[in-house]
């Protein structure tokens, strides 16, 4: 398949459309030293040319990988584009991907050229250096620290760009010439996987994969190049790169980076962005903010919320999807929009959300209903890195929390007998580089692509994922253990940061459980608890009382669930560190991998079956310097009340 | 380690020149109570000099004398080729010296950012009335203002806090807001009494780079006061160690930690 004839079919060729047709609209904004500035799609133009020019100059040739490590920063993007215009590959990295993590691919791909964001990124590159040779040249944004660094391949950005500008004074039309030559079945972009196991896998997608998905998806939703979107998210993850880059490419909408990580909330209040983007941990932590503050507001408000909010529960999501609602709760809730839910949206930053979308992982039905009830339009999508992300989305007026909605225009989904869910759509990628037998493997001589998701379709057509394939297990007695189900559950209270369930081949389940330690540590602060820091805090009584209530609750909502009855949990521990990607224990994009962390806290587990009461563990921790420090506790095993099959009342 | 060579682990370029400041014979009594005895050091340009000795050493009381809190009965005070009998801390402000403070000298009830402008202070030249208007050169002036205090705030990474009111703030970053207020003033010689006083590992780690960052991008002449002996040792080019009110040992790092009388302090000696 490819892009329908005469419309642009590459990122470059799109960048020169909208220089030409709307030079003078903001493309994007970055927020630098307190103020939004702004650059026009035409600025963006002669800023790539020159970049594009430069680095042309410096040897990166067409078919090579170029580096682009860092947050959301204009110059990246601009990189990206750059890079494509001269028919080479960019291969953007997690910017807190430790250095070890980032040899491997360096390796695989034979990256010789990097542009990276700032001194933290370039000492990680000198530092794997040595064992990546064809490593040759590093250009950076931010100069800051790195004034006396004398390594030879060591530039500046601007140096960069003004070596280039000179050079594409002298050779005009140099740049359009090099455009002209791509096409949409080259390779646009590679995306390494996070990988649960074993080394990340490249994934090669072309310009007509991310162009052709992100069309179909527009022509959906209806986008408009007037769309606010907030440039927030890791660079290196597919999502990111579909809704910031390819779509914004594809529309013509306007991107904002924002000013740091930790000011992602007073960013996205101020841009107000109309189609926004977030995976589940950030709607997530947004709603445990929402609710610390709830909790520390003056009894009115906290009774005026409390109170709206259970009306919203019952209404709201109805009254978005047009259904009919009572008129007296329909006047009640407009009354509740201007006290609570409009307020809500301002604070959070959604007042102008035209539609939202997560991804990335299942989201808890209650998060997910808690957005929509305030009126706010989250919706589902699935994909992977692999399928350019589109394969499902929900339409307006058919948002369920269960499903991810039918399949898009162009996309066949079939449903193994394993339950697994295979699928061909035009985004599908072309293959994982260097690595033919991971190709076979993922995608079939038919050109199915193998997700590893289980799942099925639902009397309405909307497809229903209820965890990885692997992970989806049976109890001892045969009942079914969906891991991820619990773990869920249990995420969705404010108390708890992080759940690993175990119970495949085990008589019953059982949990270990993160504690969110802002949330925690401001009930604790409020009843005059003294802790010191999260160990301290895990191990209090009242804080495993807190937990335990929690974990019955879940045990209690389960019971009603004819299928999932079974998985109640019998025992809970609370872990005394927190899982951390840096320990392996969680993914990059946060995920957690249950088999390592199964296998590293063995003795846990152990103990979650022994009938024991403590168990003493001693675990490494890697801190942020990289150096490594042991952690030693003694947990207790709590047993948690479990629930009889209630009677389903008629 | 030779003066001038690099700090071990940075690749700094800086240079040491010349002595700015140099404290001769410095007395200092309240009272019967002697802060300070015939104390003589000095303080070369660009590099960071530190103070220690054990609590009640005279460590504050040296700071104080140096940007004229306090007046010295006897000796001298020599900056930038004046030598004074006191500072005055007005003129020594002007001239270029600016601190912060063991306990924190902030506006608790206003933003960051405006305490950040506070420091400012001596740097507005244009009139009140102007200012209150925000009309001709006062805006420009204020635009200035802003700018070079964005600055700082993005290099102390604090933009997530910037309108937030400084009372709010946990202490590892109040402590960093008054490191902003003293840079907003853009000195010449920075006076550091204990920033790290109170702080956690990771909070002492950061403003370690901070302060090794600003003695490094600006140039700027760092004078510090600290506890922490793995932080100076780190940090300092060289160390004065005061016991008593008196001077012990003056040297670089490795220096200093040789010296028995310094063991002496630290310990306690038999006898």
């Amino acid at each position: 398949m490819t892009v329908q004839a005469g419309t642009p079919d590459t990122f470059p060729k799109l960048l020169l459309t909208h220089a030409r047709e709307r030079g003078d609209a903001p493309a994007i904004r970055e927020k630098d030293l307190g103020i939004w500035q702004t650059f026009t799609w035409s600025q963006v133009r002669a800023e790539v040319e020159a970049l594009a020019a430069g680095l042309s100059k410096a040897g990166l040739r067409r078919g090579a990988h170029i580096a682009v490590i860092g947050a959301n920063r204009p110059r990246l993007y601009w990189t990206l584009t750059a890079a494509q215009a001269l028919g080479a590959i960019p291969v953007p990295f997690y910017e807190d991907a430790p250095s070890e993590e980032m040899v491997y691919v360096f390796q695989n791909a034979e990256i010789a050229f990097a542009v990276v964001e700032d001194q933290e990124q370039a000492d990680k590159l000198f530092e794997i250096m040595p064992r990546c040779p064809a490593l040759k040249h590093v250009w950076y944004d931010d100069p800051r620290g790195l004034k006396h660094y004398t390594q030879p391949e060591l530039a500046s950005y601007e140096s960069l760009v003004a070596s280039g500008r000179e050079w594409a004074r002298a050779n005009a039309g140099l740049l359009e010439s090099e455009i002209a030559k791509s096409h949409g079945a080259n390779t646009a972009i590679m995306l390494y996987t996070s990988g649960t196991t074993g080394n990340p896998k490249g994934v090669v997608l072309t310009y007509d994969n991310l162009i052709m998905s992100s069309r179909a998806y527009a022509e959906l939703e209806g986008l408009r190049d007037d769309e606010e979107v907030l440039a927030y998210l890791p660079m290196a993850w597919i999502g990111q790169n579909v809704f910031s880059y390819a779509q914004w490419m594809v529309v013509g909408f306007r991107i904002n980076c924002i000013e740091s990580g930790e000011t992602v909330m007073t960013d996205m209040r101020e841009i107000g962005p109309t189609y926004y983007f977030a995976p589940p941990r950030v709607l997530e932590a947004l709603l445990t903010q929402v609710t610390i503050r709830m909790e520390d507001a003056s009894w009115v408000k906290r009774r005026m919320f409390q109170h709206f909010m259970e009306l919203a529960r019952r209404v709201g999501a109805n009254l978005l999807d047009r259904r009919p609602v009572a008129a007296l709760d329909r006047a009640h809730y407009a009354f509740g929009n201007l006290l609570v839910y409009g307020p809500l949206r301002n604070a959070l930053g959604m007042t102008r959300v035209r539609v939202a979308y997560t991804a990335g992982e299942a989201i808890g039905p209650d998060l997910f209903v808690f957005y929509r009830s305030l009126g706010i339009n989250l919706k589902q999508l699935y994909g992977s890195t692999e399928t350019s992300v589109m394969v499902c989305v929900q339409p307006n007026g058919e948002v369920r929390a269960d499903t991810v909605g039918p399949p898009m225009k162009g996309v066949e989904i079939r449903v193994l007998d394993s339950g697994e869910i295979v699928l061909r759509c035009p985004g599908l990628f072309r293959a994982y580089y260097k690595n033919d037998e991971a190709t076979r493997e993922a995608k079939d001589a038919e050109g199915w692509y193998h997700t590893g998701d289980a799942g099925y379709f639902d009397a309405g057509g909307h497809l229903k994922i209820i965890d990885r394939a692997k992970d989806v297990g049976k109890l001892a007695d045969g009942t079914l253990f969906a891991p991820k189900y619990l773990e869920n559950k249990l995420k969705f209270f404010p108390y708890v940061k992080e759940a690993v369930a175990f119970g495949h081949g085990r008589a019953e389940a059982t949990a270990m459980i993160n504690i969110d330690v802002q949330a925690v540590g401001d009930w604790a602060e409020r009843r005059g608890i003294a802790y010191a820091g999260y160990t301290d805090l895990a191990a209090k009584p009242p804080v495993v009382e807190l937990i335990r209530d929690c974990v019955e609750k879940v045990n209690a909502d389960l019971a009603n669930d004819p299928k999932l009855s079974g998985s109640q949990m019998h025992r809970f521990v609370i872990l005394h560190k927190e899982l951390d990607a840096d320990d392996g224990e969680l993914t990059r994009t946060r995920k957690v991998r249950r088999g390592f962390i199964g296998e590293k806290y063995a003795t846990i587990v152990d103990a979650l079956y022994a009938g024991v009461e403590r168990v003493v563990v001693e675990a490494q921790v890697r801190f942020e310097d990289g150096r490594t420090g042991a952690v030693r506790a003694e947990l207790g095993v709590h047993p948690a009340k479990t629930y009889a099959r209630q009677a389903v009342a008629a | 380690m030779n003066l001038n060579e690099p700090r071990a682990g940075a690749t700094s370029g800086r240079t040491i020149g010349e002595v700015v400041l140099a404290v001769e014979g410095v007395s200092l009594a309240f009272g019967g109570v002697k802060a300070l005895t015939d104390v003589s050091f000095d303080v070369r340009e660009h590099e960071v000099r530190a103070i220690i000795g054990p609590n009640g050493a005279g460590k504050s009381s040296m700071l104080n004398v140096i940007n004229g809190v306090y007046r010295p009965q006897q000796g001298k005070i020599t900056y930038r080729g004046k030598t004074h009998a006191h500072m005055d801390p007005h003129d020594a402000a002007i001239r270029g010296i600016a601190r912060t403070f063991q306990s924190l000298a902030l506006f608790k009830g206003m933003s960051v950012l405006e305490n950040i402008l506070a420091g400012r202070n001596l740097m507005m030249k244009s009139n009140i009335f102007l200012q209150a208007l925000r009309v001709g050169p006062a805006l420009t002036e204020e635009i200035e203002h802003r700018t070079r205090c964005e600055e700082i705030i993005d290099f102390l990474e604090i933009q997530h806090v910037r309108k937030t009111p400084v009372g709010r703030l946990p202490y590892g970053l109040q402590k960093r807001v008054d490191l902003g207020r003293a840079l907003a003033a853009e000195p010449k010689v920075l006076l550091l009494d204990e920033p790290m006083a109170g702080m956690n590992v990771e909070e002492k780690q950061d403003m370690s780079r901070f302060i090794l960052d600003v003695n490094d991008e600006f140039g700027t002449t760092i004078v510090l006061i600290e506890h922490d002996m793995g932080v100076v040792m780190d940090l300092s080019d060289r160390v004065v160690v005061l016991d008593y009110g008196r001077k012990i040992a003056d040297g670089t790092p490795d220096e200093v930690r040789a010296s028995q009388a310094v063991i002496d302090a630290y310990l306690g000696v038999k006898h």
